[in-house]
């Protein structure tokens, strides 16, 4: 997957946990919960979705590193690159 | 104590007044309904809009009992008049009878993991918080910002009484000032209570889903099991007379025993002595109750047992009248009682028993005197209506209610 098409999976999972959200102005460099009404709850509910969706696990250590748009991509980039 | 808001989800009607409407008709709310691993079953569905209270994002989080209970409570408050902004929310308290709790979500998730191989790690981290079983009063202090005392009732399909006799008990020792008290049932959603019924040779069958649950008809073969919900608002009387609230009746007796007698079948025995215990409470003689609302589920079983207690408490009481909602809503198990009782205390002002539908051939043995079956039957003033709920392991409980003069 390319870095583009990683940001519309992520995009689209956060869609689904946060439907009552308008994300078409979302900056991709400020957290996701400053920006979202996301708890740690919902936070889990991402990765579970990159589990169920492309078999990648997000080890407890690593949830910092998808607290934004771009610190995602970068993260998911490497494991997602040959899917 | 009394009642002065309900708020209500039958797969007839989303609020009191569209549900009395319907009973009043005989419009059952019967119909067909995919379960995963049955296919096509008879079921009561109901068709509230949850978006109305909840935000997506909470329908997703929680569970369907949860949103009919959230539905239910926000009616309720919004029919009592209560300023509820301006109440002390720690003096509000939510006592919802369930019949069980949690089966939806395990099988769901269940369902989930197969598609994993069983690996468990695909089980939700929302799993816990669904299936505890405080979730469809927990779900309604959150979405209402209530932060007195919540919790459920594990009482058969008995749930709903026990619901609003908890309110009750819980004004009466003062730790509450407003109860949202009533049932709630999630269960069509999960295969397990129509697949044991039918184990049981007690779950519904008919070519039509309108006439599957036929209380007291000498053809009824089961079962026919609904989801739904209804809350009450119950109140001290002083405090609803000093705000001047519409009050649709007066809880003045109420009673709980069980039968010590079976895991599933009833006992006429046992719900005679429940009754009478009820009319005790109340200082009433059986003569002096109007109206009873009947538990009948229309198993072949279990009627003619709820008939012989009633002949037996109420025998040569001419005022007496008897009906059953179940026949139009099926058995919405924890919600059922009170779905039941809500749909009666319309009665109080219209003076009309509404009917219970589909009886082609009434059981003899269920051939009880003012049973009003097909058509609704104006009977004059009603003053007590007596409303029964059993369920199983022998848990039975009655509740009466009394119009005021005031009553809307």
């Amino acid at each position: 997957m390319t870095k583009e098409e990683i940001k519309t999976v992520i995009l689209d999972i956060i869609a689904e946990i946060a439907p009552d959200e308008d994300l078409s102005d979302i900056k991709s460099d400020v957290p996701f919960r400053d920006q979202l009404e996301l708890d740690s709850m919902d936070f889990l509910d991402i990765v579970m979705e990159l589990r169920k969706r492309y078999g990648i696990e997000v080890p407890e250590d690593d949830y910092q590193q998808l607290a934004t748009l771009d610190s995602s991509v970068a993260y998911l980039e490497p494991r997602m690159k040959d899917l | 104590m009394v009642i002065t808001g309900v708020g209500l989800a039958a797969p007839n009607g989303n609020s009191l007044a569209e549900f009395r409407q319907n009973l009043l008709n005989g419009k059952s709310g019967i119909r067909k309904f995919d379960v995963r691993y049955m296919g096509e079953v008879i079921a009561g569905v109901c068709d509230f809009d949850p978006l109305k209270y909840q935000k997506k994002k909470e329908l997703r989080r929680g569970t369907r009992a949860g949103s009919t209970a959230i539905y239910c409570a926000q009616e309720a408050v919004a029919d009592s008049g209560l300023d509820f902004d301006s109440l002390d929310k720690s003096r509000v308290g939510v006592f919802l009878g369930i019949t069980e709790h949690g089966n939806v979500d395990t099988e769901k998730q269940i369902y989930e993991i197969k598609q994993y191989d069983y690996d468990t790690r695909y089980v939700s981290h929302h799993y816990n918080p669904r299936i505890v079983a405080n979730n469809p009063a927990g779900e309604v202090t959150l979405n209402m910002g209530i932060t007195g005392p919540h919790y459920t009732l594990g009482a058969a399909c008995a749930g709903g009484n026990i619901g609003l006799i908890q309110g009750y008990q819980m004004l009466l020792l003062n730790h509450v000032d407003v109860a949202l008290a009533g049932g709630v049932s999630e269960t069509i959603h999960a295969f397990g209570a129509f697949a044991s019924f039918r184990s049981e040779g007690a779950l519904a069958s008919h070519e039509d889903p309108t006439k599957a649950c036929r209380p007291f008809d000498r053809d009824r073969n089961g079962v026919v099991v609904s989801e739904g919900g209804c809350v009450f608002v119950l109140e001290r009387l002083a405090g609803a007379l000093a705000r001047g609230a519409r009050i649709y009746g007066e809880v003045v007796g109420y009673a709980m025993n069980s039968d010590a007698f079976d895991f599933i079948l009833p006992n006429a025995e046992g719900q005679a002595r429940c009754m009478q215990l009820a009319l005790k409470m109340a200082g009433l003689s059986p003569s002096d109750v109007n109206l009873i609302s009947t538990h009948a589920t229309g198993t072949p079983q279990g009627d003619p047992q709820e008939c012989q207690a009633i002949r037996q408490v109420f025998d040569g009481c001419p005022n007496t009248y008897i009906n059953n909602t179940k026949s139009m809503i099926g058995h919405a198990m924890g919600a059922a009682a009170a779905l039941e009782l809500a749909g009666n205390l319309p009665s109080f002002e219209d003076q009309t028993v509404h009917p219970t539908i589909n009886i082609d051939n009434l059981d003899p043995d269920c051939a009880l005197d003012n049973l009003v079956f097909n058509e609704p039957r104006k009977v004059g003033r009603i003053d007590y209506i007596l409303n029964n709920a059993f369920g199983m392991l022998g848990i039975n409980s009655t509740v009466i209610v009394k119009r005021l003069e005031n009553s809307s």
